[in-house]
């Protein structure tokens, strides 16, 4: 595919686009006035969309059957370091995923009125920063573009949020921080130890992808730690990621932040953010540390296992909307863990299929609330109730995604949650029955959600005026719908692109563990 | 000989003589008249000897059988010094003749206190380390107390005396007993004395007592207790002056000691000034977080943050030293930024340092509120921005060197202090309206200072501005 049309640092381009929107905001619109409001959503909506477009020939450009990194740049940064970007077949399905969202996201804020200038500069700089995360190449700029985006989060919930914003956001900057300051200490310490900070696609030496850190058994405060360096490397990356994902039991943050965050900013959330963990794990945890991986999948299979039901149940208790979704979500991301750790061909293409998939689902889901929140201003589930009588249209939608979210055939999110599952039972049967209970529960959380909001007689009176979806509503769901169902009956369409690259991660997985064991290392400690 | 010796100490000679020739002037002229112009033209002086210094390449070389060494390393602390003092005097210029504090002694004394931290980070003689230490204090002593009709910077005036001066006998102590079991009190001596790696237990007593007054004077736990009452007590421009020179000077005192006189028994000193630094980056982080003064809090936060510094020196290599360069540097602009932005609280034309006044500033000043955002950002150490690379270097230098759990330490401590800046963020951004708060203020000039740290913040990340070769060097120079 690739060839005759190539464009050069095509990958910069593309995640600085959104940063000099934000710059030219930030330098020529002056004002609160309606007209520089208007400009300032305008030139968001533009310059995501740009990007979207822009971020389109990276796709053209991919070649799917190459499984390194493609479209590498490299040029010489401070202290030694280097800028590197590229995307894998892994990685570049995630830009898609962000590039795609994010004008959807800007078009849900239309009706933002306070401080519009610096909510669209706060969207655009995280896009800069999301795209950065998925394409960096080297250690220490994917921990600056992963970190700071906590910043414009941090003011979007702040600044925009609900009544008890202050606690949500002060809970999801320190847990996010705290997480990731012990990956930076890791990723010093993989510095120190390999004598580089390059992932992959190196010109020089050798990249940390391939290097086999050592796993000679440890003894910490006297007690042994099998699979030494790289065990406590992967706890430490896994404080990072299990947070960022959210796992049980570091979850708390996130439905605070969902429900306290605008929708723009919940949906951000749940479809980008929450993918920079699972991300992590599969760019850093699996193929660095696959001996600390091997010791450690026990762990964290039940870790997502009692995610999955743990948090479903507690979804079904909900009284808020939004915290619902929130806790399903967390149960979905349960799904990936599960299918990451269970390091097989299906259950890492069912993670990232589910992450995809998932992106799509709860950003709409999320959209869902936000459409009626922006009508009553209230997520409480008991102050809805047959909204199918005045709100068709908003009545098909929610259904979609709600059946979506089950793990529906037909839809997206069946293949992802079918693969995985396929993958973890290869491994383990018992958490493979236990996750299984998960799809039975998220089917009644979901359903009984959609039944208490929509079905019924309408007889709230503060309900009765309530109208349907506008055009633009209609217009941001429209592309959700179809790569909800595109992707459920066609799921080739991301299996191909990832396939290779799953493939040669996996490969590569089995075989330093088969080393390991090989070795005696390994298999005369445990 | 002495003409070679003289030609080296020539930036401080001049500063000295043009100092006294000012205060000759001032005195006979009688007035205050001058203090204004005086302000200006030190700080002219100042760039200009920073020019002169940083630009003046060259091999190490000493004056006066040793006592003075002027090397890479010296001319690095030296440029930072002279440019952050010549900031400060600009920066507090409209606020001193305002609050009527702007006599004309003020400049001179900086000036004195300035030549002596740029004789301390070239000392090669324990005689030379006290003799610049001291002229730095007793000038800092002065302004300290410069507002003399207010209880509390008279207070802090003598709290810093009594407590500065019970530092310097322990120097002093320290300094004999080395001498008595050295032999000299040249640096080249002393080394010596160590050079099978073994030290005599009173040489390291000696060791001891000189770490504690050196700890002083960069206010680390747990000898920071004069920090936030002297920060909160003198005016704001002494206390942005006390954040930023003088915290290099003794930082690069401190390094100089350690490696030039007492190189030979890395071991015996790593393992204080770890923990040392970890028990500043505890202190600063915590103690920090129930501060309602911007002036106590960025007190407790320079504590933290020299215990980040003190991460690069206890790493015991010339990394460590280039790493703790760079921080102090990164530090000094961080903190002439902040300070930029606390001379321009006000309300009503009255200076004020309540951080509940700052309640919905982005609303009220947009453009600052930003600046400010980024800095804070940065000296929690939060990437895309300066401070974290900071961090991370001192963090790469420790590691190499072992010190791993010193790191881990840190990130903790790093994790908890992010609290306290993301809480002035917080107010800044979504705090509540309230009575105190402040309406606009400042001057073109802190305007303009707070915008440049913030950008050097912002774009600095593209190459650090080539400091960390200098560091490199100064370093190397430094470590052998």
């Amino acid at each position: 595919m690739a060839g005759a049309f190539k464009v050069e640092n095509l990958l910069s381009i593309v995640t600085l686009l959104p940063a000099m929107a934000a710059l030219i905001l930030l330098m020529f619109l002056r004002g609160e006035d309606a007209a520089a409001q208007s400009n300032a959503k305008w030139t968001a909506m533009i310059a995501t969309s740009a990007t979207f477009l822009v971020s389109l020939i990276i796709l053209v450009q991919f070649d799917p059957a190459e499984t390194g990194f493609q479209m590498v740049e490299e040029s010489n940064w401070l202290m030694g370091l280097k800028y590197r970007m590229g995307v894998d077949g892994i990685s570049v399905l995630f830009v898609m995923l962000t590039t795609f969202m994010m004008p959807l996201v800007i078009a849900a804020s239309w009706n933002v009125t306070n401080r519009v200038k610096e909510y669209m500069i706060a969207f655009l700089i995280l896009e800069t920063l999301m795209l950065g995360v998925f394409m960096a190449l080297d250690l220490v700029l994917f921990y600056l573009f992963f970190e700071a985006g906590l910043i414009p989060m941090f003011l979007i919930i702040g600044i925009w949020g609900g009544a008890n914003r202050i606690y949500a956001s002060f809970k999801f900057f320190l847990y996010t921080f705290l997480g990731s300051v012990l990956m930076l200490v890791a990723m010093v310490a993989m510095y120190a130890e390999a004598g580089t900070t390059c992932i992959g696609a190196c010109s020089d030496g050798i990249a940390l992808i391939s290097h086999g850190f050592a796993f000679d058994t440890l003894h910490v405060l006297g007690i042994p730690v099998v699979g030494g360096m790289q065990t406590l490397m992967f706890v430490a990356f896994f404080a990072s990621f299990a947070v960022k994902m959210p796992m049980w039991p570091v979850h708390t943050w996130l439905p605070d932040a969902h429900v306290q965050a605008p929708t723009a900013g919940s949906v951000v959330l749940a479809a980008i953010l929450l993918k920079m963990g699972g991300y992590g794990f599969l760019r850093f945890s699996l193929p660095m540390f696959p001996i600390g991986a091997s010791v450690m999948t026990d762990f964290v299979l039940w870790l997502s296992a009692i995610a999955i039901v743990y948090t479903s149940l507690v979804a079904l208790v909900q009284e808020d909307m939004k915290k619902l979704i929130a806790y399903s979500s967390v149960a979905h991301m349960g799904y990936v863990t599960m299918g990451i750790f269970a390091a097989n061909q299906q259950g890492i293409d069912g993670a990232i299929f589910q992450m995809i998939s998932h992106g799509f689902i709860s950003g709409a889901l999320f959209l869902c609330v936000g459409v009626v929140y922006d009508r009553i201003h209230s997520r409480k589930i008991a102050d809805y109730g047959g909204l199918v009588n005045r709100m068709p249209a908003y009545a098909l939608i929610f259904m979609l995604f709600t059946m979506a979210n089950v793990g529906l055939p037909g839809t997206s999110g069946f293949v992802g949650e079918f693969l995985t599952l396929v993958g973890i039972f290869q491994v383990n049967t018992w958490v493979a029955v236990v996750a299984t209970f998960g799809v039975i529960l998220s089917a009644s959380y979901a359903l009984w959600l959609y039944r208490r909001v929509m079905m019924g007689q309408l007889i709230k009176e503060s309900l009765k005026m309530i109208t349907d979806m506008d055009r633009r509503e209609k217009a941001i769901f429209a592309p959700l719908v179809v790569m909800t169902l595109l992707l459920g009956v066609y799921p080739a369409l991301v299996l191909d692109l990832i396939g290779p690259s799953v493939e040669a991660l996996v490969t590569q997985y089995e075989t330093a563990i088969a080393a390991a064991h090989g070795s005696g290392t390994l298999a005369a400690s445990q | 000989m002495i003409q070679t010796d003289l030609i080296i100490i020539l930036p401080e000679i001049i500063i000295s003589v043009c100092a006294m020739l000012a205060l000759v002037v001032s005195v006979y002229s009688g007035k205050d008249a001058l203090a204004s112009r005086l302000v200006l033209l030190t700080s002219a002086l100042f760039v200009v000897m920073a020019l002169w210094i940083g630009n003046s390449g060259g091999e190490s070389q000493s004056a006066f059988g040793g006592m003075f060494q002027d090397d890479a390393y010296a001319r690095f602390c030296k440029v930072v010094i002279l440019l952050s003092a010549a900031a400060v005097l600009v920066m507090g210029r409209d606020y001193m003749l305002r609050t009527g504090l702007l006599r004309f002694e003020y400049p001179l004394l900086i000036a004195f206190s300035v030549v002596g931290m740029m004789v301390m980070v070239s000392a090669g003689d324990l005689m030379a380390l006290y003799m610049g230490l001291e002229l730095q204090s007793l000038a800092l002593y002065v302004v300290a107390a410069l507002r003399r009709d207010s209880v509390k910077s008279t207070e802090a005036g003598l709290k810093y005396f009594v407590l500065g001066a019970l530092s310097s006998g322990l120097l002093l102590y320290g300094a004999s007993l080395t001498y008595g079991y050295a032999g000299t009190t040249g640096f080249n001596g002393i080394i010596e004395s160590t050079s099978g790696g073994q030290a005599s237990m009173g040489l390291l007593f000696g060791l001891v007592f000189v770490i504690a007054g050196l700890a002083f004077k960069v206010s680390v736990v747990p000898f920071h207790m004069w920090t936030p009452d002297v920060y909160e007590g003198a005016p704001t421009p002494i206390t942005a002056f006390f954040a930023t020179a003088p915290k290099m000077a003794a930082m690069g005192l401190f390094a100089r000691v350690l490696y030039d006189a007492f190189g030979g028994v890395i071991g015996d000193w790593q393992q204080i000034l770890a923990l040392l630094s970890v028990l500043s980056m505890f202190l600063g982080a915590v103690a920090a977080i129930g501060q309602s003064d911007i002036k106590r809090l960025m007190a407790y936060s320079s504590i933290a943050h020299m215990g980040y510094a003190l991460i690069g020196l206890a790493a015991g290599t010339a990394q460590g030293v280039q790493a703790m360069l760079v921080y102090m540097a990164v530090y000094v602009t961080m903190n002439l930024g902040t300070f930029a932005f606390i001379l321009s609280m006000e309300k009503d034309g009255r200076p004020v340092t309540k951080i509940a006044s700052l309640n919905l500033y982005a609303n009220r000043a947009p453009t600052k509120a930003i600046a400010m955002l980024v800095l804070l950002f940065s000296l929690a150490g939060v990437p895309p921005f300066l401070g974290f690379f900071a961090k991370f270097g001192v963090w790469s230098a420790a590691i190499d060197a072992g010190m791993i759990w010193l790191v881990f330490a840190s990130a903790i401590a790093s994790a908890i202090g992010a609290y306290y800046y993301l809480r002035i963020v917080y107010l800044m951004y979504f705090g509540e309206e309230v009575d105190e708060a402040l309406n606009g203020g400042g001057s073109p000039v802190l305007w303009g200072v707070l915008m440049a740290a913030a950008a050097i913040m912002v774009f600095g990340i593209v190459n650090l501005f080539g400091i960390n070769g200098s560091a490199a060097s100064a370093a190397a120079a430094l470590v052998n």
